[in-house]
């Protein structure tokens, strides 16, 4: 799929933005390098910043190739940042797992402040995202210029931080992108859990936290997605409670251990992978989420007319229940 | 009277015109301020309290009650306190005692925190309409689990969990022993928790036969005196406490005289009748932080790990370290005790001026924890001075698991906080042994009261949270974004980790 579908799909929502963010994740565009790590850029001043960040790389690995992510003036659209593109090996001579070289540097450098931002860092996938409406935005990067397999797409209504390319969705850490409708009432017990554990929240938005803990649950303490995505929206206690022991008993563990890291407000969260993209609502449902089937394709938004847009043939529509995830995996 | 006493503290009025001698105030009154001298009733106001039994009493509401009627010559340093202290302790030479929590004028900091509420961007909930969880467990829990889907699809789970206290509300009764009140007290506040899903705290007295039938629901104490002790009282808890400190008197032991010391506390205590009960400032048995966590597991150990083990310290200024220091022992759940926390009775000098407040020592104990990365080993339950729901929430914001009440569950059965408790002479049946007295707390009506409080603070922290848009307790531990600090100062502010008010 290239990205025209999804842009289009979007322009249909178009109330539910302000013209202050937009963004795009594309999973499987960039298979000559399927095996680096793509760091999407934002640059304040590429003279000035870009400097310190290729000798930040140079420390932790080599950089195969590194370019301008090609962008396109928009009248609509202030480009306050230059994005550029790295794709970067991990030095495995240091001995620490890739995946850890990668999250630590992008902590790092992104809680620097010093002109650079990583926005994606996931292997054959990309994060395109500005201050804008989502055609203006998917105009500047021409995402229909990339072929994806999975595709995800955000439009922003910000309050706290208009304008701010940083708080435009899709958030990724490594592999997981995460778009989100809603706010988080727990990121403040949130944040101070994934704080304690070696992650920093830099972007000045609740959603960030969403991409840290699906990569703290799935990759660091190897949940599956489905109890990962039980740990975030757990089921109530009064549920816990008429399960039979053996379910109630991990069901009950499962909200013990990981009581910071559940997620409370109103929430519709997709997130992805390069295997996958998942669906869940928090377990009251407060905001909408349905989800259609063509194909072998699935497809999760906000509204159905979004996917009609992309899929008029759409074969299935339905609303999941409250906390219930709806899992897509990519056909091997 | 010598000449160069103090002026009296209170004045009591009688509207004679109100007054029909019914004589209920002379009966209550066990300080002696009324007395009947021919056909009226005299008054002596220097031995007045405050405790408010005779107004609560009067049929007729013809008791007036003056605090000071007779000032000094005004003085910001010199405060009539600071020269009543001087004026007793020259007469004495004397430690001053005193009962309940700290008297000086400091700032609540409870009181300069406001709560956060949703508007818009997210809904607020409607706890009659959704539910809203306030079910809290205290305890241990696994860093990460190992939770492994089976070929089937049955999850299973390989990680122990250690057993974990459960209460329906973020809110415990505090250790308050036999002997500093009455059986009563105790039996009454047993039944509340029993009623509301909580527990309560023993207290360094041992647990009277009579609270046995609430036993699933007591918290049992092991102090420095190990009063009341042995195999069969540990195993009767729901859970164990060792109390290293208390917010009250960091540092210093506790003293049971003895003429409080009658049969039935004899017993429970496990100490002659008539002996004094003294615990000593230490346990004689923890000089380190070591020993501490050979006293864990002797206690595990002792109750075959079935049994959550709770360690209390007072808030002092290490308190933070030291709570790090715990949460490395197999202990729980550590209690910090502010410097507002209640007592029987304490050296005024310590009650005053040592220790830290609560706010202050729970934000900087849970974020040491997260710092050093054990904030799941150990359960944090905050305690000295919360006075409602709303001191409740922040604590729980700042970094609580849960609060333990003392003095709130005390006035809630008619306690008026009048700091006497150490005379044995509560009129109101709570801090007093003698069996008159004691019978004037009924434990049945009196249960009502402590479960009515609990029921209703429930209901608020429920309202608090729907409005704050979170339907579990959990999202609101440690959530400091939803505190806002009004004119807290800055460094006040850093140690909370909470934004200014409009910030």
């Amino acid at each position: 799929m290239d990205g025209s579908g999804i842009r289009q799909a979007l322009s249909m929502m178009n109330e539910r933005g302000s013209g202050e963010g937009a963004g795009y994740a594309a999973y499987g565009i960039y298979p000559d390098y399927r095996d680096c790590y793509a760091l999407h850029v934002f640059f304040d001043n590429v003279r000035e910043n870009k400097p310190l960040l290729d000798s930040t790389l140079a420390q932790w690995g080599t950089v195969e190739h590194d370019e301008a992510i090609p962008t396109y003036d928009r009248p609509n659209l202030r480009a306050v940042h230059t994005p550029w593109r790295y794709f970067f090996r991990p030095d495995p001579s240091l001995g620490t797992p890739e995946d850890e070289i990668v999250s630590a540097l992008v902590m790092q450098v992104n809680a620097a402040r010093r002109g650079a931002l990583i926005v994606s860092s996931g292997k054959d996938l990309g994060v395109f995202k500005a201050g804008g409406w989502p055609e203006d935005v998917a105009d500047f990067y021409r995402i229909e210029d990339y072929e994806g397999y999975i595709w995800l797409a955000h439009n922003r209504y910000p309050t706290n931080t208009p304008g701010w390319w940083g708080g435009a969705h899709p958030f990724n850490l490594l592999d997981w992108s995460v778009v989100h409708n809603g706010e988080i009432t727990s990121y403040g017990t949130n944040r101070r859990y994934i704080e304690s554990l070696g992650y920093t929240c830099t972007m000045h938005t609740d959603t960030e936290v969403v991409a840290y803990l699906i990569d703290l649950l799935v990759r660091r303490h190897g949940l599956d997605v489905e109890l990962a995505v039980r740990a975030l929206a757990p089921p109530f206690w009064e549920e816990i409670d008429r399960m039979p022991e053996a379910e109630r008993e991990w069901n009950r563990a499962l909200r013990l251990a990981y009581a910071s890291a559940m997620m409370n407000g109103p929430f519709a969260i997709v997130a992805a992978n390069r295997d996958m993209i998942v669906g869940f609502t928090d377990r009251g449902k407060l905001r909408p989420m349905v989800v259609g089937e063509c194909g072998d394709r699935l497809y999760i938004a906000s509204e159905e007319a979004a996917i009609r847009a992309m899929e008029p043939q759409v074969e299935s529509i339905r609303m999941p229940a409250a906390g219930e995830p709806v899992i897509g995996r990519v056909a091997p | 009277m010598t000449i160069g006493s103090l002026p009296s503290r209170y004045r009591i009025g009688i509207d004679t015109v109100r007054c029909m001698e019914c004589g209920r105030c002379i009966e209550n009154c066990s300080y002696g301020v009324f007395r009947l001298d021919g056909d009226r009733i005299f008054v002596n106001s220097r031995n007045c309290t405050a405790c408010h039994r005779c107004i609560a009493c009067c049929p007729r509401d013809a008791i007036s009650l003056e605090e000071h009627p007779c000032d000094y010559r005004s003085h910001p340093l010199w405060t009539r306190e600071a020269r009543e202290a001087i004026y007793n302790q020259a007469r004495t030479g004397k430690i001053i005692l005193a009962g309940m929590g700290n008297a000086l004028d400091y700032p609540v900091i409870f009181d300069r925190l406001v709560l956060d509420a949703c508007q818009v961007t997210n809904p607020s909930l409607d706890p009659l309409r959704e539910p809203i969880e306030l079910v809290t467990h205290l305890g241990k829990r696994p860093a990460r689990l190992d939770l492994r889907r089976r070929e089937g699809g049955d999850v299973e789970l390989s990680t122990r969990l250690t057993p974990n206290l459960r209460i329906e509300t973020p809110v415990m009764i505090g250790h308050m022993s036999y002997g500093a009140i009455s059986l009563n007290a105790q039996v009454a506040m047993a039944r509340a928790a029993k009623k509301t899903g909580t527990f309560m705290g023993t207290g360094e007295g041992g647990l009277h036969a009579a609270l046995h039938p609430y036993q699933d629901r007591m918290i049992v104490q092991v102090a420095s005196g190990r009063f009341g002790v042995n195999i069969d009282y540990l195993e009767r808890g729901a859970a164990i406490e060792i109390k290293i400190g208390q917010g009250a008197k960091p540092g210093i032991g506790g003293h049971l005289p003895g003429e409080k010391v009658c049969a039935e506390i004899s017993r429970t205590r496990m100490i002659p009748e008539g002996s004094d009960a003294i615990s000593p400032a230490p346990h004689h048995d923890i000089y380190s932080i070591e020993d501490l966590a050979q006293l864990v597991r002797g206690l595990k150990e002792a109750t075959e790990w079935k049994k959550p083990v709770f360690v209390k310290i007072a808030a002092v200024h290490n308190a933070a370290a030291i709570a790090a220091g715990i949460a490395r022992s197999p202990a729980d759940a550590v209690v910090v005790d502010g410097f507002r926390g209640g007592t029987g009775a304490a050296p005024m000098v310590l009650r005053d001026h040592v220790g830290i407040p609560i706010e202050a020592a729970v934000a900087s104990v849970d974020q040491k924890l997260r710092d050093q990365g054990i904030r799941n080993e150990i359960s944090v339950i905050a305690s000295g001075g919360i006075r409602g729901s709303a001191d409740i929430a922040k604590a729980i914001a700042l970094g609580a698991d849960a609060v333990y009440i003392g003095t709130a569950a005390l006035a809630a059965m008619g306690c008026r906080v009048c700091g006497n408790c150490y005379r044995g002479l509560c009129p109101w049946g709570i801090a007093t042994q003698r069996p008159g007295l004691v019978a004037r707390l009924d434990p049945d009506e009196a249960s009502e009261l402590v479960a009515n409080l609990i029921r209703a603070w429930t209901l608020e922290l429920a309202e608090l949270l729907g409005a704050a848009g979170i339907n579990s307790i959990e999202s609101l531990r440690g959530n400091r974004d939803r505190l806002r600090g009004y004119m807290l100062d800055e460094g006040l502010m850093q140690v909370l980790d909470v934004r200014a008010v409009g910030a």
